[in-house]
């Protein structure tokens, strides 16, 4: 009882702290974000006392630990509907964006929703809510599952959850209201980056020290990646964010680093972020979740140590490739470039092992729709891996640069690769952890797979058109030296496509509607009565002897 | 230690471990013995298997 008298005093003092921080601050958002911790903090001392088993308290009981014999499956099921609602805001903000881009007048004139708050709300939303708690709920149930052995930490790895979905809640809002670090994919400003941090050490811990515990001899080749993934993730969080806030009790901060210094810890973050987080996470993910599905070992066991540190020794050198004429030394963008284009290699190794996997089960892509969205997975990381080192050549990147064909490669590799596999990844978990008979509908899985393919092929292609003819508008010299278009000729001249990528992008999100309802009629325990999606064709009156039959 | 000192190492002595670290990494899965390991490791997550 002592101990609940203290804890819950304790998360009242946060929240009393966080108001008195709140009433100090020098800004407005400051203050919000302030009030939303103070809430947080109010709703754990909720769960605490409300959740305190008072009558083993009064009989003097000690609380038995958790048994030991089964798998602690309560945050991957939270990180799974965490996933499922991330994705939808994410995913609507892609949309919504896409639309802003044709049709301007959807700003609303209002700062709240104009492009440049909403734009860093789309990908973090996806990249880092959707994708990250993906990778959060597969890592803790893979790495139960290959060490064989109970999730280590179970209050710290609650913490993981409810402390991410906050870091989460605080950048979204923060975006909203203008809070920015203006560094890609690491807009969040210090306070609530060195929360990320806090979440992310623990999260190591939990990781690790199931490893630690496992009964198993070997570490399976997904832990791996998961690990190169957290704790690169760390490293490159803490050094990219390195900065000085203005104040204590407000949301400016300035960086460390200046000028072209800051360019190249900002692109060294940023393509490790593509290359930790959205490569080797995601790797780990098919690494587990194609072998189960498919019901084969990895093709090469090999093959996949040799990729693994392939790629860890090659990624970390090619972010300078987002400076190709820059302020950058020339010589750090060819050293950039020639990385990039020795990234091929590894990427394929990775990709060759996942669809070789299906080596003589090659029927299944006909017969189950997981394993359909799983191979196109794959072959989206193999075209985005390789569209990528050729961007990454300074010849192409003089036009491809800044321009939307980097989006639509952007989408290829996300919406193809890290999409698809996390659809795959959840409709393989749903039933199991759940325990369903099976999913809802296996046909509707089969037309979300049709609407995401249909939907990122029009995504894709529209921005190759789009990204080639911006290009080379905008480099296009008259005869006299002058610039042939104008820059406001070339947005005019992107209408159609921005259009065609709306609908591409409507398709793929009316694909994971499909999913949400799929899921959702799965977890109410409902089986959809339907045709399966292979026959077995049999003809009773054909399959006998053939007689001989006496003449006439 | 200024810029230049790390740079030179960097480009020497660094490169050298670095390539040779690497080029363990790689050859380890070839070492004898460790296609046997490499297939159990393969296996394992069929092993026992309560999900089907």
């Amino acid at each position: 009882m002592d101990g609940l008298v203290i804890k819950a005093g304790g998360w009242l003092a946060l929240a009393l702290l966080a108001l008195v921080m709140a009433a100090l601050a020098v800004d407005a958002p400051f203050a919000v974000h302030m009030g939303i911790v103070a809430v947080a903090a109010l709703a754990v001392l909720w769960a605490t006392v409300s959740q305190a088993d008072y009558g083993a308290m009064a009989r003097g009981l000690l609380k038995m630990p958790a048994s030991e014999s089964v798998y602690d499956d309560d945050p991957v099921r939270w990180g799974v509907i965490a996933t499922l609602f991330w994705g939808i805001a994410g995913m609507g903000a892609g949309l919504f964006i896409a639309l802003q881009l044709a049709f301007p007048a959807l700003n609303f004139n209002l700062e709240y929703t104009t492009f440049g708050r909403l734009r860093p709300l789309h990908t973090s939303a996806v990249i880092f809510a959707f994708g990250g708690n993906a990778l959060i709920a597969t890592s803790f149930y893979v790495v139960q599952r290959t060490c064989r052995a109970r999730l280590a930490f179970p209050k710290l790895a609650r913490f993981v959850f409810w402390g991410y979905q906050l870091f989460i809640v605080l950048a979204a809002t923060g975006y909203l209201m203008g809070v920015t670090a203006a560094k890609e994919y690491a807009e969040p400003e210090w306070y609530v980056d060195l929360w990320l941090t806090i979440v992310w050490v623990a999260y190591l811990a939990v990781f690790v020290g199931t490893i630690v515990k496992r009964r198993e001899p070997h570490i399976y080749v997904a832990n791996w990646f998961y690990l190169s993934f957290i704790i690169t993730i760390a490293m490159l969080h803490i050094v990219n964010n390195l900065s000085m806030p203005a104040s204590i009790l407000g949301s400016k901060s300035y960086a460390a680093f200046a000028g072209v210094q800051d360019a190249l810890t900002q692109w060294w973050y940023g393509h490790n972020a593509v290359g930790f987080f959205l490569t080797a996470g995601f790797l780990a993910m098919m690494y587990y979740f194609v072998p189960k599905q498919a019901e084969r070992p990895v093709y090469s066991y090999r093959l996949s140590i040799i990729h693994f540190w392939s790629l860890i020794f090659l990624y970390i050198w090619a972010g300078p490739h987002h400076l190709h004429y820059t302020a950058l030394p020339d010589w750090a963008q060819t050293l950039g470039m020639v990385f990039s284009i020795m990234l091929w290699m590894p990427s394929w190794g990775g990709m060759i092992n996942g669809l070789m996997t299906l080596n003589g089960a090659w029927d299944k892509i006909r017969t189950d729709p997981i394993i359909r969205m799983m191979v196109m997975a794959l072959a989206f990381y193999g075209m985005s891996t390789f569209e990528g080192p050729m961007m990454s050549i300074k010849w192409v990147n003089s036009m491809s640069h800044y321009t939307d064909w980097t989006i639509g490669h952007v989408h290829s590799g996300a919406l193809g690769w890290n999409g698809m596999i996390t659809f795959a990844c959840v409709y393989y978990l749903v039933p199991r952890l759940w325990g369903r008979e099976r999913l809802y509908s296996l046909r509707m899985v089969n037309w979300h797979f049709w609407l995401a393919t249909v939907g990122i092929v029009f995504y894709a292609a529209s921005m190759w058109v789009a990204g080639i003819m911006q290009g080379l508008m905008w480099r296009e010299y008259g005869a006299d030296g002058y610039l042939v278009y104008s820059f406001a000729e070339s947005v005019a001249a992107m209408h159609p496509m921005y259009l065609i990528r709306a609908a591409g992008g409507a398709m793929y999100l009316a694909g994971f509607l499909i999913m949400i309802v799929n899921v959702w009629a799965t977890l109410a325990g409902r089986v959809r009565a339907e045709k399966p999606m292979t026959e077995t064709p049999y003809n009773a009156a054909a399959d006998r002897p053939l007689v001989a039959v006496p003449a006439e | 230690m200024n810029y230049n000192d790390l740079r030179h190492f960097a480009d020497s002595w660094g490169l050298l471990a670095m390539t040779i670290l690497f080029l363990g990494l790689v050859a380890w899965p070839f070492r004898k013995g460790a296609r046997r390991r490499n297939e159990e490791a393969a296996t394992m997550i069929f092993k026992d298997d309560d999900h089907g």
